[in-house]
């Protein structure tokens, strides 16, 4: 058993066919909309990096939008740059070369001009697109699946409905020989000794502790007397009483197996199974941490409401209660309320694992119906 | 009647989803207590005694210790829990 997806040049699996046109600088935004808008059935990715950054930023962003390329979801990429700038589209464009997918690149000033540049840039594109609409989804094991998770706007019930029910289809899909990769290192900050007795190996607990510590302090110097506020139970109201009952609520989310590795940010998983990827919970971040690390879909929670949605991949978004889903019904996918109205956690589990069956077969979430996509680099410093 | 949820099989603690009375039978996944006061709405109630010093767990993991000792039914939050520091 599997899923119908799409079998790459190096085995991998997509669940989405996708063209990705990528700007390697901010300065190739403008031409990379430009070929979006002449070939819509792209995915283009635009950001605000690419030059004038430090050495740190230079190799995160090289490292992010090489592996964003290398994400099984993308069938071939594009990359636009200026011709001046420090993350040159060669950059990005070998590390892609290295799947055997197809990939281009484009410089705005070889080119002699945005209007030039576009002009090639749309041919490219269409050819890609025409390529990748020939490909036939084939059946490929879950084996080749790599889940995302990710809470957004969480409430008090975040970690008693949408948290645990998230939760089952991680055990099912550690279970199938997939792998599923947990984030948000603020929010471990509590629990991240319960969840190194979990680990596989005693290595990467004490790595995950050592990461945490880290961030940790981190929170501490950014925010100073504030930090209280992001670390602390939060919403003692909502009947949170600990620390660590706030840190579990969100861990729920990765089921019950054992962790098999610690990533850092953008890392691909070298195991099979749970994995912990250092990220931050901003929401579009976290998700382009999680994508350049592989992964083909997400499970996103949220006890407020949001549209999230991710240009490469699908992001199935779970509603805490049945307010909100009946409230913002038209964003959300699932709505865990029901586990407060009687329904079981193994029936709704059960209904989520289909739902995510279906969804890598190809059925659209509905933020890919909405047409509500977002992206964003991590940076690690001020510009210069 | 379904007003509580039990998220693991080892937690001593249910999270009821809706404000309990006092003396309200509470009732999640075939376990039952009597609420000994009155419990607010998304709060954790003790399924059974918890002796001052033994953990209180949720999701099966310890969430904190009983301050002092908790009877079947009663409220536990920040007044009769502390946070365990490892």
């Amino acid at each position: 058993m599997g899923f119908w997806g799409y079998r790459r040049a190096n085995g991998a699996c997509g669940v989405r066919n996708h063209v990705a046109v990528i700007s390697s600088v901010v300065c190739a935004n403008g031409v990379v909309e430009a070929i979006g808008r002449a070939v819509p059935g792209v995915k283009t990715l635009t950001h605000g990096e690419g030059c004038g950054r430090g050495p740190a930023d230079t190799i995160l962003a090289v490292r992010v939008l090489g592996a964003l390329g290398r994400n099984p979801n993308v069938a071939a990429v594009l990359v636009v740059g200026l011709g001046c700038e420090v993350v040159k589209p060669e950059f990005i464009a070998s590390a892609v070369a290295a799947t055997g997918k197809p990939v281009e690149t484009i410089s705005i000033q070889q080119a002699g001009g945005s209007v030039k540049a576009t002009r090639r840039g749309i041919e490219i594109a269409q050819q890609f697109v025409e390529q990748a609409a020939g490909q036939r989804r084939e059946m490929c094991e879950w084996r080749h699946l790599t889940l995302g998770l990710k809470c957004g706007g969480s409430d008090g019930l975040s970690g008693l409905t949408a948290n645990p029910l998230v939760g089952r289809a991680a055990d099912w899909l550690v279970g199938e020989g997939g792998t599923v990769v947990l984030t948000e290192t603020t929010e471990i900050i509590g629990a991240e000794k319960i969840l190194a007795r979990r680990a596989a190996d005693p290595r990467v607990g004490q790595a995950l502790v050592a990461l945490v510590d880290k961030q940790h302090r981190l929170v501490k110097e950014m925010l100073g007397p504030l930090a209280d506020q992001v670390i602390s139970p939060g919403n003692m109201d909502g009947g949170i009483s600990s620390i660590q009952e706030k840190a579990l609520g969100g861990i729920a989310k990765s089921g019950s197996t054992p962790l098999q590795q610690v990533l850092e940010l953008g890392d691909p998983p070298t195991k099979a199974g749970l994995v912990f990827m250092d990220g931050p919970g901003h929401d579009v971040i976290a998700m382009t941490a999680l994508a350049a690390g592989g992964a083909q879909m997400f499970l996103f929670t949220t006890g407020r409401g949001t549209p999230a949605g991710f240009p490469l991949a699908p992001v199935i978004k779970i509603a805490s209660n049945s307010e909100l889903f009946a409230a913002m019904g038209d964003d959300l996918d699932v709505n865990a309320g029901r586990l407060l109205e009687g329904t079981s956690l193994a029936d709704a589990g059960q209904s989520l694992v289909e739902l995510v069956q279906s969804v890598a077969d190809g059925a659209p979430v509905k933020a890919e119906i909405n047409g509500s996509e977002m992206f964003a680099l991590p940076t690690v410093a001020p510009p210069l | 009647m379904h007003n509580a949820i039990i998220i693991h099989s080892q937690d001593n603690v249910a999270v009821v989803i809706a404000p309990i009375a006092a003396g309200e039978r509470i009732s999640a996944a075939g376990r039952e207590c009597v609420a000994a006061e009155p419990i607010p709405q998304h709060h954790k109630v003790a399924l059974a005694p918890i002796a001052a010093g033994a953990p209180i767990v949720k999701y099966g993991e310890t969430i904190g210790v009983a301050a002092r000792p908790i009877a079947a039914g009663q409220w536990v939050h920040t007044h009769n829990l502390t946070s365990a520091e490892e």
